[in-house]
């Protein structure tokens, strides 16, 4: 790829963030708790946008922009209030601004006719500061296909806009056409005080004047007045130089553009018999600046300083404190075009997944080598052993380290949400805002990029299932308005993204219906109300009739489910009825490696993840109570606790041990439900590197992955909720798990 | 030559960055005007280029503030800007712009403006 091509996916990927800032601030107006560094950060967010594709001579892209951005110039200018309309208005324009980079992006063109409806009322809004009353405006302007970078010397006039180049010529009339070939041009030049105030420099000037063809210069120093009344930077010289050039009097006022306003400056074409004589008293540029130098005019603060001046700053005599040439004169650190003043590095993602890999080797090698030194009888406080600590400190610090590189807040995934709000409301005519919390919530890259379907799927549900239409909500004495709350949180090692809407709830007696009609459910069932909620997440419980194509787009949720649980997360959901519906996902923050208790069941080797665990303990017989023909309860300090056979489970033996023969683990699961585990013995916290089953062999219920520990050995890492949920559905079969031990 | 950069945007930075370095010269980028005081009080430049619109301190500010440097107050400062209306090129002058380039900039009209506000 060229560096061209590459600043050009730069400026896409810049483009992403741009219009996440754009909708964030609109959002932020739309609140009514923006204030004018809002309005500016709207209008900087276009502004960018702008001013890259410029660069790029995506002109429709421009053309677009720029209405949009003069209409945020006029809010920002205070021309114009942003109000509730003109924020819907500029939401909608974001929107439109969002397909115009996509179509730029893809090399396609945006749609004419939604990008022509929308300038036309933007402009009306701009021109009259009110909502447009017909969107039939004039006919688009064509939209021009991306061009190549050079093309960009040719702009278009469109929508009023004018070219911004027009400002790098001189604003002067058009010259003449050159007939005639070399002219002689007599220029007078007066520097003001405040050319020398904006770090121009009469000398640099006058060189440019040089470049046109050769000059004659001469300059009056009469001004000068005496050294005790003389200011250092004023302007007391007056120059006046005879050019010779075949090009026109713009090309010899662009020379001094730059001062415009700063200095005395005339123009005037000598007769044209005059155009070749050249005098010998006239000064080459050379003997004008080291004149210059010797200027009395100026004096450095510290008088006849012996410091060689350096070359440059010998034209800077006008200027005279000594201490600008000692700054320029000082080197910059060596490096200092690499100097890492930008905060970001680009790396190729597949590198940061080697390293990932590697670590999580350098992990497993490290743990075995630990086993190895405690087994040739190390005692723990020998040199190898405590040298041994040492590494493992520092290979968790890499650990952490490598897996924040690949860490990212969610944004970039809550971003998209608000449009998608926005297209679903306005398509199934409800009425809905969206709430946002804990976008700033890191979680890693691999897992964000798999959040988006799920998430998508979820607000769907929330707008199209879960609110009411306006009338419904307003006959229930709700506001008009529905609210979807859309939240990410750290929550127990893991990522949980909430989905919350303040709906009707699910509608359970239509569900269990369904369920049953589908047969999916025996028509006698007793279910709780958290049971019944989640019968939608079943295959096959496709709600035909309810299922619009919004949000059930041909999956329903039991897709949505299985793709969830294949990264490890769970999905539930939890409903009042009349009061709204919470979907709740979570997901592990890394899908690369886990801290857990290694735990011995029916002579397996088992991991227990760590953040699950509140407690370790070991049961009295007392504390130990039956709860009908099979199950039992832990007394545990206040409370009760049902006891979960881990081996029984997972089918390692038909008995469970007793528990107060083993060891006990007191889980939480994500609802927060509390089980107590039963293992035959601990053998210690372990970091695994989590291998995916599914991927090795086949998905196992209540487990959740596997991982290779310390002396080589397989040993599966179990998902504690769905291991208590299986324990919750006696009446389903579970399947034997047996691995090979080696 | 030093060449500091100062612009919000990444992709101006980049394609500054491009055209500067091709040309020769040493450059050294800043995000905004706080940054681009901070880089140059490290730094140095010979030559600054700044954007106008920036979040934090914008570029009217930034100039000011490097003018009101002793250090600084002779380091030619162009304005690298889309803005059309001529009020806000007036109004970095006033700032004590030196001089000004405009967006989109094609590397040649970049490379000339440097050359006429530095030795």
């Amino acid at each position: 790829m060229d560096e061209l091509e590459e600043i050009k996916v730069t400026f896409f990927q810049e483009c992403d963030e741009l219009l996440g800032d754009l909708e964030a601030g609109l959002l932020i107006l739309q609140d009514g708790t923006g204030d004018a560094e809002t309005v500016n950060s709207v209008f900087r967010a276009v502004h960018s946008v702008k001013g890259g594709a410029g660069a790029f001579g995506l002109d429709a892209l421009v053309r677009y922009a720029h209405v949009f951005e003069t209409l945020m110039d006029a809010v920002r200018a205070g021309r114009m209030s942003a109000e509730q309309e003109l924020v819907r208005v500029l939401l909608r324009a974001a929107d439109v601004l969002a397909d115009q980079v996509a179509a730029a992006r893809a090399g396609s063109l945006p749609d004419e006719a939604a990008t022509a409806s929308m300038v036309a009322e933007l402009e009306t809004w701009i021109s009259g500061g009110g909502p447009a009353t017909s969107v039939e405006v004039a006919a688009p302007a064509p939209v021009v296909a991306p061009a190549a970078i050079d093309d960009t010397e040719g702009d278009d006039v469109d929508f009023g806009f004018t070219p911004m180049k027009i400002e790098m010529i001189s604003l002067e009339p058009e010259p003449e056409p050159e007939t005639a070939g070399a002219k002689r041009w007599t220029v007078v030049f007066k520097p003001s005080p405040s050319l020398y105030a904006k770090a121009n420099e009469a000398g640099l000037l006058l060189r440019e004047l040089a470049r046109l063809g050769p000059v004659e210069t001469t300059v009056d120093d009469s001004a000068i007045p005496n050294l005790d009344v003389l200011d250092p930077e004023g302007g007391y010289l007056t120059w006046t130089v005879h050019v010779t050039t075949d090009q026109g009097e713009d090309a010899i006022r662009e020379a001094f553009e730059f001062v415009d306003g700063d200095c005395e400056l005339s123009v005037t074409a000598a007769p044209d018999d005059d155009a070749t004589s050249a005098e010998d008293d006239g000064f080459d540029i050379a003997r004008l600046l080291a004149m210059a130098t010797a200027e009395p005019e100026a004096p450095a603060p510290i008088p006849l300083s012996l410091d060689p001046l350096p070359t440059p700053q010998a034209a800077t005599a006008d200027v005279a404190p000594a201490a600008p040439a000692v700054a320029a004169q000082r080197q910059p650190a060596p490096a200092a075009e690499h100097a890492p003043v930008q905060a970001t590095i680009r790396v190729d993602p597949e590198r940061i997944d080697r390293l990932i890999d590697l670590v999580g080797e350098l992990v497993i090698n490290q743990s075995m080598l630990a086993q190895r030194v405690s087994a040739h009888g190390f005692a723990p406080s020998s040199d190898v052993a405590m040298g041994l600590d040492e590494l493992e400190q520092l290979t968790r610090a890499i650990q952490d380290s490598v897996m924040a590189i690949r860490a990212q807040p969610v944004k970039s995934v809550f971003q998209r949400m608000p449009r998608l709000l926005r297209e679903v409301a306005s398509q199934t005519r409800k009425q809905a805002r969206l709430v946002m919390e804990g976008e700033n919530t890191e979680v890693d890259k691999t897992v964000i990029e798999r959040l988006a379907e799920p998430i998508t799927h979820m607000l769907r549900n929330a707008i199209d299932h879960g609110l009411e239409s306006p009338e419904e909500r307003i006959a229930a004495g709700k506001p008009a308005e529905g609210t979807v709350r859309l939240a990410a949180l750290h929550r127990g090692g893991r990522i949980v993204i909430e989905v919350q809407d303040d709906g009707k709830g699910i509608n359970r007696p239509r569900v269990r219906q369904i369920a049953i009609d589908k047969g999916l459910l025996a028509a006698d069932a007793q279910l709780t109300d958290e049971e019944t909620d989640n019968l939608i997440f079943l295959p096959g419980f496709s709600t035909a009739g309810v299922v619009s194509d919004i949000s059930g787009r041909g999956v329903g949720m039991d897709v949505v489910r299985r793709s969830v649980q294949a990264l490890g997360g769970r999905i539930s959901i939890a409903s009042t009825p009349g009061a709204g519906s919470v979907f709740t996902l979570s997901l592990p923050l890394t899908l690369a490696v886990l801290d857990g208790m290694v735990v011995d069941v029916a002579g397996q080797t088992l991991v227990i993840p760590l953040t699950a665990i509140i407690e370790s303990l070991r049961p009295k017989p007392e504390e130990i109570h039956a709860l009908g023909s099979q199950g039992s309860v832990l007394a545990v300090r206040e409370t009760y606790v049902r006891l979960v056979d881990i081996g029984k489970v997972l089918g390692f033996r038909e008995t469970p041990t007793p528990p107060s023969d083993g060891v006990v683990l007191l889980v939480e699961g994500e609802d927060g439900s509390r089980s107590a585990l039963v293992a035959d013995a601990i053998h210690g916290q372990r970091q695994v590197v989590i291998k995916s089953l599914e991927a090795n062999y086949r998905q196992v219920e209540g487990i959740a992955a596997a991982t290779i520990l310390g002396d080589g050995r397989v040993a599966l890492i179990v998902d504690v909720d769905a291991l208590v949920a299986v324990r919750r559905e006696p009446s389903r079969p579970t399947e034997p798990v047996l691995i090979a031990a080696e | 030559m030093n060449i500091l950069t100062v612009d919000d945007s990444r992709t101006m930075r980049d394609m500054l960055r491009m055209a500067l370095v091709k040309a020769g010269f040493n450059v050294v980028a800043a995000v905004d005007g706080e940054h681009g005081l901070e880089v140059l009080s490290e730094n140095g430049a010979d030559v600054i280029i700044t954007d106008i619109n920036m979040p934090k301190l914008d570029g009217f500010g930034f100039i000011e503030r490097v003018r009101e440097d002793h250090n600084h107050r002779a380091t030619p400062i162009l304005v690298l800007t889309t803005e059309s209306d001529p009020s806000k090129k007036d109004r970095a002058r006033r700032a004590g712009a030196t001089g000004w380039i405009v967006k989109p900039f094609h590397p040649d009209k970049l490379i000339e403006a440097i050359r006429r506000v530095a030795a």
